[in-house]
């Protein structure tokens, strides 16, 4: 009965996942890649980090790498996976996803606050939380622009496969709001199916009180709970 | 068999945002040069031993499609030439 927080080389938020978890009540312990997946994990987190340099492409190693396998089978034998920020960047570049993560409009680094609107609540991400709600949660990244192609995005939103948008303090998409440029203020979306997701914030950073900021994103990480 | 290098070039599909080229554009600018645009691409060169020129291209045009490419983001090509 124990999370697996996947611990690729360059990972670097794999502690604070399990810190976060641990807060929760939740049972979870870094899995190194090359160990393979635990047979009983009851849930993954691909964590945020800078996973093999970010060479080629953010996340493009990673997703190669052969414990990747497992996890699509978890995932698609019903177990809950969960992508952040370089875990996205995985997520989407192993296809667990759709879409693909890339620089910022910027083309700088961003590490700050944002504010999501939740778009969906019926989740089990997005249980803690009411359909329009917004939250505060971190961006750090340098490769966080969600780029999808035009049919792509179309069947995203047919789907309802949104789960986080960029929004202002009153929910409002704008494009200043938009810390990266992404196409559709898009910041987190769902697979194929609902317990799979992926988002470029970071809800570990904001679960623990000792922080001091928000922890509006301790109710990402309950669905684990 | 015959040794090729294939040669796979990989940009950004045309209307997707370049944040780095157009970095690089102001930087051109700023150095007093005038253009009017900037594209940016990644050239792997992938020295492999093949039948001939046709299966040397498939392969690499394989290896573009499993990881050196990103479908969602990028166009590629391959030209092979014998080495």
């Amino acid at each position: 009965m124990t999370v697996a927080v996947v611990q690729f080389g360059g990972s670097n938020c794999d502690r604070d996942a399990v810190r976060a978890l641990a807060h929760l009540g939740v049972d979870a312990e870094r899995v190194w890649h090359a160990d393979g997946l635990p047979t009983d994990a009851t849930g993954i987190v691909l964590p945020g980090g800078f996973s093999y340099g970010d060479y080629l492409r953010a996340g493009a190693m990673a997703a190669r790498d052969p414990i990747m396998e497992a996890v699509r089978e978890a995932a698609a034998d019903g177990v809950p996976v969960i992508g952040i920020c370089n875990g996205a960047q995985i997520g989407s570049e192993s296809g667990l996803t759709p879409g693909a993560f890339t620089t910022n409009a910027s083309a700088r680094f961003q590490c700050e606050p944002v504010y999501l609107r939740v778009e969906r609540a019926d989740t089990p991400w997005t249980a803690a939380y009411d359909e329009g709600q917004v939250i505060e949660v971190p961006i750090a990244h340098g490769e966080g622009r969600f780029e999808v192609s035009e049919d792509a995005h179309d069947d995203l939103v047919a789907d309802d496969r949104v789960l986080f948008r960029y929004c202002d303090a009153d929910g409002e998409t704008t494009d200043a709001a938009n810390p990266n440029g992404s196409t559709d203020n898009i910041a987190g979306v769902l697979g194929d199916r609902e317990h799979v997701a992926v988002l470029m914030p970071h809800p570990e950073r904001a679960t623990l009180p000792d922080l001091g900021r928000s922890t509006d994103g301790a109710g990402i990480l309950e669905a684990f709970a | 068999m015959t040794a090729y290098t294939a040669t796979v070039t990989v940009r950004l599909k045309r209307g997707v945002l370049d944040p780095e080229a157009e970095t690089t554009r102001k930087a051109l600018e700023r150095l007093g040069f005038e253009l009017s645009d900037l594209r940016s691409a990644d050239r792997f060169e992938l020295d492999l031993d093949a039948a001939d020129a046709d299966e040397a291209a498939d392969r690499a045009g394989e290896m573009a499609e499993r990881l050196l490419a990103n479908p969602t983001i990028h166009d590629y090509d391959v030209a092979v030439a014998e080495r």
